[in-house]
């Protein structure tokens, strides 16, 4: 009996040793050379492997921040980690940082349940893709909010919620990293990545409705119409297949309070102190 | 005993609702305003011809074919034109559309407008497609696929069968159903028609066992035409899709990819067929088709001859008006057609019914968790797992994913839908799966 015990112990004893004998030297022969900046790089970035940067994920844009020249630095950006990060980024490999203005996500759609009612019940899947392909959705307006929340799910920081009242999502900008993630998922491609004034502040035009000023006006209340007034106001605003469309350069202090108060229907939406 | 033909894979039993099989086919009539769209098939936007103010008949051409793959329209009422611009269609999404205000009821005069039969077909092949596209026909089963294409043989391909699809294995839909029964020599004549034009020999028409008046009609009939005959097919839904019947009639499986010009057949819709007939022989451009309007929401069921552009909410004040607690209005048969948003939409040359249902008569059961019983998977007669399908889109993945599960060979006939026990919209998924492949 003993004997047994004993030879059981030797000889899985013997196995694991010479297991560990062969993985030792597979692993020194076939080591994968791992840069010690990317290594380094992969550290300070967030993890959040969302893809905003444009890479496949952090450890990818840690390889193309490690093998970048000055010229291709200055265009890698990671919008989760932001400033912050580029700079810790940048004192690693030697090179300065270009300040980037801050940036939101902005909804381009003010179709609320008040302003655009549901004039037809929606009952297939609960999903904004889904309903896209269906029909022009609840309220009628072809290019508006469907407010089934397909970017709600999208996003990995927490930034959007729905508005039970609304029926819109709320974007909360000091969450919001610009990853771009609720651009590239909503279907009527509702979303802009807009940047934020030195102040704060922020306009745009929260309308993408297509349709001739009556069409649009019976779908929604708050719908552009084309009406050309925000184009007197700043020459830089182009009205284009009966929308507008304020550039994101434009100088938002400036402008910003006059345009919202002299739109007629309120689709121009002016915020102040974004990142508060 | 005769054979019953069927195809193998798959498929469900739905209940039937054919309640309008024995009504005869009326004239809807003339409503006062058409709104005609200019995209009624696959393919480009047809190029519009008129102006606004213009005068046109019945059967004048108001928007020309653009590309091979295109169709030409053509006015379905005789008046004035009032406005050319999107309007919004069935989905709410605006269309355009040119729109007319009736006047009278003014034909071309080219059209032979009598009921005589003309059996005999003095063209040639090439007359008869050019007659066809002159027409603007298109497969009125569904799809929309210019029918002059599919008239004509692709270089170094053989067609040697033409196989007519009277199967209509929709529930509710008897439009298929009556015209076989009222016009059943046109038919007939129609696919000789075909057959000349392709130089095939033999057409055979498809009809499911549960359309007894259409099968004696047309029996009796085919003794006269030489290479014209009839096959009774066993009922089963999709039996009507092109793939599966032409796995019933010949059984042959048509591969993933394949065109049914490979495998040498032809299928066309009898109502295409039909409309090929007065295109040749009566010199008529397709401008109106058989509707059936049905469902327990309206007060008289029953199939109208109908002019393209027709409003919707003109044919259901026709058929008696709607009953009280309709909540729900689809275009096309129960299983394949899409609930409608709007109600002042056009028919077009594809719709082929429109249905009205009560609230009680809607399935609103809560879509559950899938229990894995593979159910969907079993009555796919594409061979597809639907229950996969709808996970790859769910979580999203890459479209790779969606094309090794082959969902581009979904034929979108609702079976895995309508087979879930846990009610999951299963037929939704499949068709952002597929639009997802076409994207990339």
């Amino acid at each position: 009996m003993d004997n047994l015990i004993l030879l059981n112990t030797l000889i899985l004893g013997s196995i694991g040793l010479i297991s560990a004998l062969v993985l030792y030297l597979v692993s020194k022969k076939f080591m994968v050379e791992t840069d010690e900046t990317t290594v380094k790089i992969v550290e300070i970035l967030p993890q959040a492997n969302c893809g905003g940067c444009g890479k496949a994920g952090c450890a990818d844009f840690a390889t193309a921040c490690a093998k970048a020249d000055a010229d291709v630095f200055a265009n890698l950006y990671c919008p989760v980690g932001g400033q912050k990060v580029m700079q810790k980024i940048a004192e690693i490999k030697g090179f300065e940082v270009a300040q980037k203005a801050q940036t939101t996500a902005v909804l381009l759609c003010q179709g609320t349940c008040q302003n655009a009612p549901a004039k037809v019940v929606y009952e297939a899947v609960s999903s904004c893709r889904v309903a896209n392909r269906i029909s022009s959705g609840q309220s009628g307006c072809p290019d508006g909010c469907l407010r089934l929340g397909d970017c709600i799910k999208s996003c990995k920081f927490g930034a959007l919620s729905l508005n039970e009242e609304t029926g819109l999502p709320i974007i909360d900008s000091t969450k919001c990293v610009s990853c771009g993630a609720c651009a590239k998922v909503c279907p009527r491609g509702l979303f802009e990545i807009r940047p934020v004034s030195q102040n704060g502040s922020i306009v745009y035009v929260a309308c993408r409705n297509k349709q001739k000023g009556a069409t649009a006006r019976k779908n929604c209340k708050s719908a552009c119409i084309a009406c050309m007034k925000c184009s007197k106001i700043n020459d830089s605003i182009k009205v284009e297949n009966n929308i507008s469309y304020i550039p994101a350069d434009i100088d938002v202090e400036k402008f910003g309070s006059e345009l919202a108060q002299n739109c007629p229907t309120g689709a121009i939406v002016y915020r102040e102190n974004v990142r508060d | 005993m005769t054979r019953k033909y069927t195809f193998s894979m798959g498929g469900i039993h739905p209940d039937k609702f054919k309640i309008t099989s024995n009504c005869p086919i009326e004239d809807a009539g003339l409503p006062e305003m058409v709104y005609i769209p200019v995209k009624q098939h696959i393919g480009s936007s047809a190029k519009i011809m008129v102006n606004k103010g213009d005068k046109v008949k019945v059967g004048t051409l108001i928007a020309d074919a653009d590309g091979i793959v295109s169709s030409d329209v053509h006015s379905s009422v005789s008046g004035e034109v009032i406005k050319i611009e999107d309007v919004a269609g069935s989905t709410g999404y605006e269309e355009k559309m040119i729109t007319i205000k009736v006047e009278g009821d003014e034909w071309e005069e080219s059209i032979d407008r009598s009921d005589k039969i003309i059996k005999e077909i003095n063209f040639t092949p090439e007359e008869i497609v050019k007659k066809i596209r002159e027409a603007g026909i298109v497969g009125m089963g569904g799809a929309g696929y210019p029918t002059p294409i599919k008239t004509s043989l692709p270089e170094g391909k053989k067609a040697d069968i033409l196989i007519v699809n009277g199967i209509e294995c929709e529930p509710f839909l008897t439009a298929d159903d009556r015209l076989m029964v009222e016009r059943a020599e046109q038919i007939i004549i129609g696919a000789r028609i075909i057959n000349k034009a392709l130089g095939i020999q033999n057409a055979i028409i498809a009809i499911d066992e549960n359309k007894p008046n259409a099968i004696a009609t047309l029996t009796a009939l085919c003794k006269l035409y030489i290479g014209v005959n009839v096959r009774v097919c066993k009922t089963k839904y999709p039996q009507g899709g092109e793939k599966q019947l032409i796995k019933a009639i010949t059984g042959k499986e048509l591969p993933s990819g394949k065109l049914p010009f490979d495998m040498g057949c032809v299928v066309q819709n009898v109502a295409t067929v039909h409309a090929v007939y007065e295109a040749v022989m009566k010199n008529k451009p397709l401008f109106e088709r058989i509707v059936t309007v049905s469902g327990d929401g309206i007060e008289y069921p029953s199939n109208y001859r109908v002019r393209v552009g027709t409003p919707i909410s003109y044919l259901i004040d026709r058929a008696g008006g709607m009953n009280e607690n309709v909540s729900k209005i689809i275009l096309g048969g129960p299983m394949m057609g899409n609930a409608i948003v709007n109600h002042s939409a056009p028919t077009t040359k594809l719709t082929s019914g429109v249905l009205l249902f009560k609230e009680d008569k809607i399935s609103k059961k809560e879509a559950s968790a899938c229990i894995r019983c593979g159910k969907c998977t079993q009555v796919c007669p594409a061979g597809l797992r639907p229950f996969a399908i709808k996970q790859a889109v769910v979580y999203s993945g890459p479209t790779d994913e969606l094309r090794k599960l082959h969902a581009g060979d979904c034929i979108e006939c609702g079976c895995c839908a309508y087979s879930c026990p846990a009610n999951i919209p299963l037929l939704d998924y499949c068709k952002i799966a597929k639009q997802e492949i076409r994207k990339k």
